[in-house]
């Protein structure tokens, strides 16, 4: 997100400086002073939800505002100020195997909620809006333990049907159950769903979604406009904490025409472009710059994502319909996202990439913290390299806890993956080449 | 007369070395049976069982199974359960089950389900995600719609479907089955002298790998054994045991903690099988009855996060109820849910003074050594206190 292109805008090896940067730093810097003002000046209820398919259109519906615990302990971690936070919730009985995110904001949310980017304010809701995670409906149960802010369990059923697709009967579930957080907020704000409003909001996000759609195929060109992990990450906190407002709009109509001129210009994110891969799992935040430059090293440029759709899934032509908007943000949770879908629509969901992206490669960046992402991922490079040939890396650190990240081993072991991916390229070419003679 | 003895002399070894092979071998006497088997926590093995077919616990390798394949598949920091029955698929010991389904009670035993999937094409793999809002009136709707989808898959595994009356026959069968294991429990909580943890876990881990038809006999004659004893109680703490609700310890160190001193009055070893507090009803919707059932009348769990009340006054109140003097947590290596738990109960006990210890098992484990002495500091402090 922000921060992590902040740090890099000073290189030329790994970064550009566009307006989508500088937008992005503007409105989120916004949105953290409102948090701030929320926290320090009772300026606005807060309320507490995760990133994976949220149902941010309906607290932005009441004005509230939505602060997720994630981003929170992301931030921490990219300004490599998590540690002490993850420490102090260890000393209080979180094990060292339990996911840092949740520590990191627990340490911080009994210590006074003060980071360098914002004052974190104390929920008025805590919404816990179940999207593939179980470590979420922890998460929240713990929170709501170390506050009285109200606790809803938004079950979002996974997707468990061979089809991927959810029943009529789970639509209607979390329907219901949206229904139900409507009137909770009414109940806090004192005020009564503008329904036109949340049309209006609703409409926003599927202009926004679409927007975001388009800029994330454009990396289908070579070379690739920019790098769809490294660099898409600065476009995710608009997308969570701004989706269905003007600004976060703006912001994407900004981010697609850069990205379309950088199309034009045949420019992209490093000098040479050489290798084309995809990405799967949660960036190493402590380290994010020095991950980026092991690659980028290499003229490896990632295509595509699948932590880029942790918060929804959009490039597969999924939009929000205001004319149905309870359904269209129960679909979203249920369906467009990469955390509520099984373990196999991963495996497609990569698969298309790898064709449609013409991608050269998979990384799977696996991490301790993140079972949810990660449990399983060596069946996952089982299936890329013996079914389908693909050239597979699997490297393990974590994704906020600095403890967990060996530069030297996963610097060793991309290089080879690279080495030999060049060498594989150079037979490829001289046996192509030895064809047409 | 079956007694206790004669039924540890008989099971013991076996769920010691590869708990599965008594299903394997029952399935060699009853070859036209087909066998599903269910992952923990909580499985509705009243539906497979009012399909014609036998529910089986596939709930881990035993202590003895060697993991050469699994572990490439899943990392290190993933608990030895998912590896374990990943690694008996893997070499062919689960071959005798028709099905197998997964519940939604933790990221790695969901993606395990998918693992599954992918590896055993000829096996039905199914997945129940079980609701984790307790408090919406439409909660009841989606899980009796969840179940109806679970039961058109064994009907389409068996090719007949399944009646209403079925349903209710098997509902009342297994009623009876987890009244028998209630009771069992509440020996061990009111005379835990008369009846040893090991032995209480063998009853009903047999339980879990045979058809109740079969399990319910030895119960009755096991419990005949059991009100007959007349043991003196010895100089013992009493613990409740939490945290043991998926993967299971290994038998030894269960008995080593008692042998350390410990009267175990209540633990949550298999919990799922066992998961109602009282009676399935068997009048009106079969299914909306066990839907109710796990809303209203299941136990608490580490799986299941109830915002009626906070996780950790259950236990508070078990120990208080029970008249434990401490609390043991005993929890899976890298079980994500138990070990979270763990953060809220720690807190709870303490402010609430009620001393416990933290230990973590694996279910492949041979060194009890260490388990033993922090148990027995722990209980040595509690006695000399
Ligand atoms: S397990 Fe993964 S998705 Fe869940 S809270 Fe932790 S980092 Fe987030
Ligand atoms: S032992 Fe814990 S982490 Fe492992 S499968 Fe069971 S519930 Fe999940």
């Amino acid at each position: 997100m922000e921060p992590p292109m902040a740090q890099t805008a000073d290189t030329a090896k790994t970064s550009y400086q566009g307006q989508m940067h500088l937008l992005q730093k503007e409105i989120m810097g916004r949105y953290f002073e409102r948090v701030t003002r929320a926290a320090e000046q009772g300026d606005g209820k807060a309320v507490f939800m995760l990133i994976s398919g949220n149902p941010v259109e309906l607290v932005h519906a009441f004005d509230m505002i939505p602060v997720y615990p994630e981003i929170d302990a992301l931030q921490l971690a990219v300004k490599k100020a998590a540690l002490p936070f993850i420490q102090k919730a260890e000393e209080l009985g979180y094990s060292m195997d339990n996911c840092a995110y949740v520590k990191a904001d627990v340490g911080l949310f009994l210590g006074g909620r003060k980071t360098p980017f914002a004052t974190i304010p104390l929920p008025s809701l805590i919404l816990c809006n179940y999207v593939g995670c179980n470590v979420y409906l922890q998460w929240f149960e713990h929170l709501a333990e170390y506050c009285d802010g109200k606790i809803y369990n938004l079950d979002i059923p996974f997707m468990r049907d061979p089809s991927g697709k959810p029943s009529p009967e789970d639509i209607a579930y979390v329907v219901h159950q949206l229904e139900e957080v409507i009137a909770i907020c009414e109940e806090l704000t004192g005020k009564k769903l503008d329904w036109d409003k949340l049309k209006r909001i609703v409409a926003l996000s599927g202009e926004t979604g679409e927007l975001w759609a388009k800029i994330k195929s454009l990396t289908k060109h070579i070379p690739s406009p920019f790098d769809n992990y490294f660099d898409s990450v600065t476009m995710m906190a608009p997308l969570y904490c701004l989706r269905g407002t003007e600004d976060g709009l703006k912001f994407f109509q900004t981010a697609l025409r850069e990205m379309e001129e950088k199309v034009q210009m045949g420019s992209g994110p490093l000098p040479e472009e050489r290798f084309r891969f995809v990405i799967e799992g949660p960036p190493p935040w402590p380290y994010l710059r020095t991950f980026r430059d092991l690659f980028a090293k290499w003229g490896a440029v990632a295509v595509a994502s699948t932590y880029s759709t942790v918060g929804g899934l959009w490039e597969f032509g999924f939009k929000h319909d205001p004319n149905r908007p309870l359904e269209s943000i129960a679909e979203h949770m249920l369906q467009w996202n990469v955390t509520n879908r099984n373990f196999l629509q991963r495996y497609e969901q990569i698969r298309r990439y790898i064709q449609e992206w013409s991608a050269d490669a998979l990384v799977i960046h696996s991490v301790k913290s993140c079972r949810l992402f990660s449990a399983g991922q060596g069946d996952m490079r089982e299936y890329f390299t013996k079914e389908l040939g693909i050239p597979t890396l699997l490297i393990e650190s974590d994704l906020e806890d600095p403890r967990y990240f060996s530069e030297a081993q996963i610097k060793n072991r991309i290089d080879a993956f690279f080495e030999s991916l060049e060498h594989r390229k150079l037979t490829h070419k001289t046996q192509a080449a030895g064809a047409t003679l | 007369m079956t007694t206790v003895e004669s039924i540890l002399s008989r099971y013991r070894e076996p769920l010691e070395n590869f708990p599965l092979e008594l299903a394997a071998d029952w399935k060699k006497r009853h070859a036209d049976k087909k066998l599903v088997g269910c992952y923990p926590v909580y499985h509705p093995v009243d539906l497979i069982h009012a399909a014609g077919m036998v529910p089986v616990g596939v709930i881990g390798g035993g202590n003895r199974l060697e993991i050469a394949h699994a572990d490439s598949r899943f990392q290190s920091f993933v608990c030895s359960i998912v590896k374990s029955t990943l690694e008996l698929g893997l070499t062919g010991r689960l071959d005798f089950l028709d099905g197998i389904v997964f519940h939604s009670i933790c990221d790695p035993a969901r993606n395990l389900g998918s693992v599954f999937k992918r590896n055993f094409p000829k096996l039905m793999v199914d997945y129940i995600h079980f609701p984790q809002n307790m408090t919406s009136p439409y909660t009841i709707d989606y899980l009796a719609s969840e179940y109806l989808r679970l039961k058109t898959s064994y009907e389409a595994l068996t090719g007949r479907p399944i009646k209403d009356d079925d349903l209710r026959r098997s509902i009342a069968l297994f009623n009876e089955q987890r009244r028998l294991l209630r009771e069992l429990y509440a020996i061990r909580a009111e005379q835990p002298e008369n009846l040893s943890t090991v032995e209480s876990y063998v009853l009903l881990r047999i339980g879990t790998l045979m058809p109740p038809e079969e399990h319910i006999p030895i119960l009755k004659e096991a419990l005949a054994d059991i009100r007959a004893r007349k043991e003196k109680p010895k100089d013992r703490i009493k613990v409740v045991l939490e945290g043991s609700f998926c993967e299971q310890p290994p038998l030894e160190l269960i008995e080593s903690l008692e042998a350390a001193g410990c009267y175990i009055l209540d633990d949550d070893f298999l919990l799922g099988w066992r998961w109602f507090l009282e009676d399935i009803a068997t009048d009106g919707d079969p299914l909306r009855n066990l839907a109710n059932g796990y809303l209203r009348q299941s136990v608490y769990s580490g799986v299941k996060h109830d915002t009626r009340e906070p996780k950790a006054k259950h236990l508070i109140d078990k120990v208080r109820e029970t008249g434990a003097a401490a609390a043991l947590i005993l929890s899976a290596k890298f079980c994500e849910p138990a070990l979270f738990d763990y953060a809220l109960y720690k807190r709870a006990l303490e402010k609430e003074g009620i001393p416990h210890l933290f230990l973590e098992f694996e279910e492949k484990m041979w060194i009890f050594d260490k388990a033993r002495t922090e148990i027995e500091t722990f209980v040595e402090s509690m006695l000399f206190d």
